[in-house]
């Protein structure tokens, strides 16, 4: 028998020794890197009143169950979600919300990808949007209104700058609209998509010119990623009608390759040339003359 | 005799309710499982899967699994120190206090009061009863261990106070957080600091809950059940104190490949695999103590239920740090997979020792030898069968998943949408939902056994050497 199996408090006091080494060494002493100058990052702003309103929302519905916010610097990572996440990036988030499982994708980068029009659908009724997806829907957000007093104590016990206009704009604000500014700042602060935009050099040629077997292929892929915006035919929606696309195909390409930034159109580049290619093939022939 | 001091009558409270908890993250968990499959059985604003998975997490931890720790351990303390409780009245006000913190936490996670971090969803008001009902707890079983009557603490003792003392530590740090109303707080710490700080408490609660408290469970119901002593006191050292030192080391490997620093990951990594040995260290106990005993696989339900758990901890136990290791973790960590590790634990190790305890305990709470043991080994291959479902589709659905997240063309671009890799997942979660029903099947009959032993069990004669130490 050794001492301290028969002296209790002697006993208690090894244990919590024992415990506390590696809780010592891995989790206090990081905080001398984290969230210091050595991880600032400059453009990373504080969340806005309507954007903080909206974070608790997604606190409050768990959405971070099935969401996780973290992109790994890993090759396919980064090419389905965009650029990887840095810690800097983190520094307001109280909790973080990194997640653990991704049953839905990845949101780190999802800010800007969509327009706000698309993610008020989403939120309504998922499968509308995305027909087999198994996301719960979340109409009832838009009958909730967001409490302007007390966001602007959240803003305080944060201590984020606002201004007594924002709080003002609040009235009248749903938790819809502020799930979906929430969803559109995130991973938004650095200007990765910029960074990411792929130059295209030298002229672009339609691997795929006059070739009508593909045009199968090229309807699959519109159905799967461009039919929720732009309609199954066709015919517009959240996105304008493309009937009459009329362009070269290299300036067709491009659009879809890079999105257009300001117009809402996500960029395609993660399918890949020979995809976008498919694409622009299909989206030719439906030209009605 | 001194065991008529002892109180059982608290240890039967603990078992019926913590039971009643674990039913109720059973069917949650069935729930949650097929709205994955179906999203029309989602009833928002309540009963949606972001506000259930919590309540289907914290009523199988924190009712089912510390529920019953509170009676094994209040069972146990008074035979190995051979004295009464240091205060019965104490124990019945934390029985009392801890359904009411369990009631509690159900109907504020169904309302949405969460703080978001996985397995610490309770908002700060709740925070506040859990730490009252652990210092109760805490209280009553180093009071009782001080004023003991025998000498050696036995291994079980040392597993119960390092439980203690862990949990009182994990809990009170991760909870730092500055409160905005009654039911929201925003978390002390903020981004790579409280991600690292959440995970530092999340991997320990698997292990001061999940590890430490079945392993008291176990050094002390495997003696008591085969009639044979534990193989090695010097082995059970080495376990101990080997889980103790190392175990807080490892939390970081829930966050390779993030924003935390390298050097954690790395550190976590390494402690991860070393864990192996302390872990195996008790697997190897277990079974050498079995040497010469093995026909009691056979003839001993409980041996069964034990042996099989143990062997569900060293599988766990391998699994884990081969997760925690930064290649394999890139390829399977946000998949599928995960889940089925956890269930592993969870159904098989944590809850196949503590039926075998649950089993020991029934005559001695009821004062009735138990009603049935066919009953109970159908409940033994139900559970076994149902757990054994679960984990292995969702090793086979995680992997299929990662390889299609990974999967890149010739032309450098993703093989596969994520929609398509979703689409994928469907039959796996159908074959994860029925795997849950077959398990339910199990308990009911653990239940329906249990309830027929206090009112039909053979009385058990006074002098019969159940009612012993």
């Amino acid at each position: 028998m050794i001492f301290w199996e028969k002296k209790p408090v002697v006993f208690l006091l090894m244990a919590t020794g024992a415990i506390l080494v590696g809780t010592i060494i891995t989790m206090v002493l990081p905080f001398a890197w984290v969230n210091t100058e050595a991880d600032r990052i400059e453009s990373v702003k504080p969340y806005a009143p309507l954007e903080l309103a909206g974070r608790d929302v997604y606190i409050r519905e768990g959405c971070n169950n099935c969401h996780t916010q973290t992109v790994r610097p890993l090759v396919a990572e980064v090419l389905r979600y965009g650029d990887y996440s840095k810690s800097g990036e983190f520094r307001y988030d109280r909790p973080f919300l990194w997640g653990s499982r991704r049953v839905g994708p990845d949101l780190a980068r999802i800010g800007g990808k969509y327009p706000d029009a698309w993610h008020f659908q989403h939120m309504e009724n998922p499968q509308s949007m995305v027909p087999r997806s198994n996301m719960p829907a979340y109409a009832f957000l838009k009958k909730n209104a967001v409490d302007p007093d007390y966001t602007r104590r959240k803003m305080e016990v944060l201590d984020f700058p606002y201004s007594e206009s924002r709080i003002r704009d609040l009235a009248g604000q749903t938790e819809m609209d502020a799930v979906v500014a929430y969803l559109q700042k995130l991973g938004s602060d650095i200007p990765w998509r910029e960074a990411s935009r792929a130059a295209i050099v030298g002229e672009l040629q339609n691997p795929y010119q006059d070739d009508s077997s593909i045009i199968p292929q090229g309807e699959a892929l519109y159905a799967e990623h461009c039919a929720a915006c732009h309609g199954k035919d066709l015919a517009g929606g959240i996105g304008p009608d493309i009937h009459d696309v009329d362009m070269p195909d290299s300036d067709l390409y491009e659009i879809l390759y890079n999105g257009i930034t300001d117009g809402g159109m996500p960029a395609f580049s993660r399918l890949g040339p020979d995809r976008v290619w498919k694409v622009v093939n299909y989206l030719k022939y439906q030209k009605r003359h | 005799m001194e065991q008529s001091k002892y109180d059982t009558a608290i240890v039967k409270s603990f078992v019926h309710w913590s039971i009643l908890w674990g039913v109720v993250a059973i069917l949650v968990g069935i729930l949650i499982s097929f709205q994955m499959v179906e999203p029309g059985l989602n009833f928002p604003p309540l009963f949606t899967y972001g506000r259930l998975r919590p309540i289907h997490t914290n009523a199988g931890i924190f009712g089912w699994a510390i529920g019953s720790f509170f009676a094994t351990f209040l069972y146990m303390v008074q035979r190995l120190t051979r004295s009464p409780l240091w205060s019965p009245r104490l124990a019945r006000f934390q029985l009392w206090f801890f359904n009411a913190t369990i009631i509690a936490a159900a109907v504020t996670l169904l309302l949405g009061y969460n703080t978001s971090k996985e397995y610490h969803e309770l908002e700060w008001p709740i925070d506040i009863m859990v730490v009252i009902l652990w210092v109760v707890f805490a209280i009553n079983i180093i009071m009782t261990i001080i004023k003991r009557r025998e000498e050696q603490m036995y291994i079980s003792l040392w597993f119960m106070l390092a439980t203690i003392v862990g949990v009182a530590i994990l809990y009170l740090v991760n909870a730092a957080e500055v409160p905005v109303s009654l039911f929201k707080s925003y978390s002390a710490y903020a981004g790579t600091n409280d991600a690292n700080v959440q995970w530092w408490y999340g991997h320990n609660a698997v292990a001061l809950v999940l590890t430490t408290p079945p392993l008291a469970v176990f050094y002390y119901f495997l003696p008591k059940s085969t009639g044979v002593p534990i193989y090695s006191h010097r082995l059970g050292i080495i376990a101990f104190w080997g889980i103790v030192f190392m175990y807080l080391w490892t939390g970081a490997h829930h966050l390779l490949w993030t924003p935390v620093p390298d050097w954690v990951q790395t550190l976590a990594m390494a402690f991860s695999v070393m864990l192996i040995a302390p872990s195996w260290a008790s697997v190897f106990n277990g079974y050498l103590s079995m040497s010469g005993q093995w026909h009691q696989m056979r003839e001993n339900y409980l041996v069964k239920f034990l042996i099989l758990g143990i062997t569900f901890y060293g599988l766990q136990t391998l699994q884990g740090p081969l997760q925690a290791i930064r290649s394999f973790s890139g390829f399977i960590h946000y998949t599928e997979w995960v889940p089925g590790h956890v269930h592993m634990g969870v159904l098989g190790w944590v809850s196949l020792v503590l039926f075998a305890a649950i089993y020991y305990l029934a005559p001695r709470i009821y004062g009735r030898e138990l009603y049935s043991i066919p009953l109970a080994n159908l409940h033994f291959w139900l559970v076994l069968t149902g757990q054994l479902i679960y984990s292995i589709s969702l090793w086979i659905a995680g992997v299929q998943q990662a390889g299609m997240w990974h999967s890149i063309d010739p032309d450098g671009s993703l093989s596969y949408s994520f929609m398509e890799t979703l689409i994928e997942m469907y039959p796996y979660w159908w074959i994860r939902a029925f795997s849950g029903v077959i398990y339910l099947a199990g308990i009911a009959i653990f239940i329906y056994n249990l309830a027929m032993t206090a009112r039909r069990g053979r009385p058990v004669a006074a002098d019969d050497a159940v009612t012993g130490v």
